[in-house]
């Protein structure tokens, strides 16, 4: 049975991110996709979420969404407001959280993200970006990463110009080589489909489409040559009140 | 001992200094930038975790020459474009750069803060951060024999902040999103807090933080000073200004007109006005 919902692929994206939480665990949240989705899982099926900002609020629900991570709303209803350096030495790199939910600007085949440069000289930059904030803390020490970005081939490329951030390195064994504590990223959700690491490889895999994309526009969006699960799965369609819980936080 | 804040300005701050403005996003020391860009100084280094609007503005005036950092961006709009144009074409002045993650910058400044040449975290492995400077390294456990990372303390000639109230004797109350701004004062040789309003008595604000008077070099009254970022209990973030700041800051006559009539036009008193 399928339902005939209006909804955009951006819309399809953010739901499935926020189906990938769950209400038992802690998360730390970035600013963007990863926040949106966040709050759109706290508002329905994981209301006990207990989502954490870098700015330092822990257990934060906000009424609306935050424009940045520091935000006056996002201290008014956390559960405890700590400094940077304790939400970095004592939440997080003790392994406290369990997943990292994190944007990219690049991404690489093992999940490896860049924020930081675009261009292969760091010292002379094609495209000069943000750079690491907390991203390569929170991809290296939460329990597990999920990755939420809009597929491209100049995003999704064969290898990231600058590693900002470790996912799986160059494949099976570099997390535990590195000395990493978390699992890395689980999943990558695009505006296309979802992909995860193969368990062996941890090369990123597609593992299902959202519906009306074919796994050959997924193909034709990255940059190398994307490995396909033998049966790929149709991703869920949002229902109508994770859509209107979603517009009703982007006043779309 | 509370200072006019140009007086504070002209007394702590000289050209060449590595000089840290801190707040995160919450009580950004806005006022005490652009009295920085007024009274023309030069050659800094710059210091902060998150070089925003402040410091976009502070590099497109030619106030920096290096800029030591984390995350460089317009917090939830972008980029920063005055950054851009300094590290991609060297304008107004060439800047140099020391990146860093968050977890390494807030891991200087406790260093700085406590004493120590340097701090300890398990963080960096794996990334191309590591190649880019000098100031991160490893370093092996004497206990365990285990490999961690360590990053050099940092302490500036001259931190910023900005917070809620002072007293006249410059005990400061700052409260809410508090950042790194006790560790960037207590790591720093000189400190200066501009507050929005120096009261007789402090009352007590339960989760507050208070930083006793003999951290503090000078207090400076500078009402709305962390505008357009917010002072928890006083006034609200300005999300619009900062969306409007990627069309102003994107081009170099545009920004110049903005600092014209914004910043040099202007006395922080006239502005309060």
């Amino acid at each position: 049975m399928t339902t005939t919902l209006d909804y955009t692929a951006d819309e399809m994206m953010t739901v499935t991110a926020a189906r990938s939480l769950t209400t038992d665990m802690a998360c730390f949240v970035g600013i963007g996709l990863p926040s949106t989705a966040a709050n759109v899982a706290v508002r329905t099926h994981a209301p006990g979420l207990w989502m954490i900002y870098e700015s330092g609020t822990l257990g934060t629900r906000p009424d609306s969404l935050p424009l940045s991570i520091g935000d006056g709303i996002l201290a008014e209803t956390a559960d405890t407001v700590v400094s940077v350096p304790e939400v970095f030495n004592y939440w997080l790199q003790p392994g406290r959280i369990d997943v990292g939910f994190l944007g990219a600007a690049q991404i690489d085949r093992y999940a490896n993200i860049n924020t930081t440069v675009i261009g292969d000289d760091y010292s002379d930059p094609k495209v000069r970006l943000p750079g690491a904030g907390g991203a390569p803390e929170i991809a290296a020490n939460c329990k597990e990463v999920i990755v939420i970005a809009r597929q491209s081939t100049r995003a999704f490329v064969e290898a990231v110009d600058f590693v900002t951030s470790v996912g799986h390195g160059k494949g099976a064994g570099d997390r535990e080589r590195l000395g990493l504590t978390g699992r890395g990223p689980t999943r990558v959700i695009t505006n296309l489909g979802v992909l995860e690491p193969d368990p062996s490889t941890r090369e990123l895999t597609l593992v299902s489409v959202h519906p009306g994309v074919t796994v050959d526009e997924v193909r034709a969006a990255t940059g190398w040559d994307l490995q396909v699960a033998a049966e790929p799965t149709t991703t869920t369609e949002p229902d109508t009140k994770e859509l209107s819980v979603l517009r009703s936080l982007t006043n779309s | 001992m509370i200072v006019p804040l140009d007086e504070g300005i002209r007394e702590f701050v000289h050209d060449g200094d590595t000089v840290a403005l801190e707040g995160f996003t919450h009580l950004i020391p806005v006022a005490a930038g652009h009295e920085i860009i007024r009274q023309g100084l030069g050659d800094l280094t710059l210091v902060r975790m998150t070089p925003d609007v402040v410091y976009d503005q502070m590099i497109g005036a030619g106030c920096a020459r290096k800029l030591i950092f984390s995350w460089g961006g317009n917090p939830g709009v972008g980029s920063l474009h005055r950054f851009r144009d300094a590290i991609q074409n060297g304008w107004p002045v060439p800047l140099e750069i020391e990146e860093h993650s968050h977890a390494g910058m807030a891991n200087r400044y406790v260093a700085g803060a406590s004493g120590v040449p340097f701090a300890i975290l398990r963080g960096y492995t794996g990334t191309d951060l590591i190649a880019q400077t000098s100031q991160i390294a490893t370093v092996t456990c004497p206990f365990t024999g285990e490999e961690l990372t360590a990053v050099p303390a940092i302490n500036p000639d001259v931190a910023i902040v900005h917070a809620q109230r002072a007293d006249r004797a410059g005990n400061v109350q700052l409260w809410g999103i508090t950042g790194v701004q006790k560790e960037v004062v207590l790591a720093s040789r000189r400190t200066l807090v501009t507050v929005e309003e120096v009261v007789d008595h402090l009352e007590p604000v339960p989760g507050q933080v208070l930083l006793p008077s003999r951290v503090v070099t000078a207090v400076a009254e500078a009402p709305g000073g962390s505008r357009p970022s917010y002072a928890h209990g006083y006034y609200a973030r300005s999300n619009q200004a900062y969306q409007d700041w990627d069309t102003i800051s994107r081009d170099r006559e545009e920004f110049q007109r903005w600092l014209r009539t914004e910043v040099h036009g202007t006395t922080h008193t006239a502005r309060e006005g």
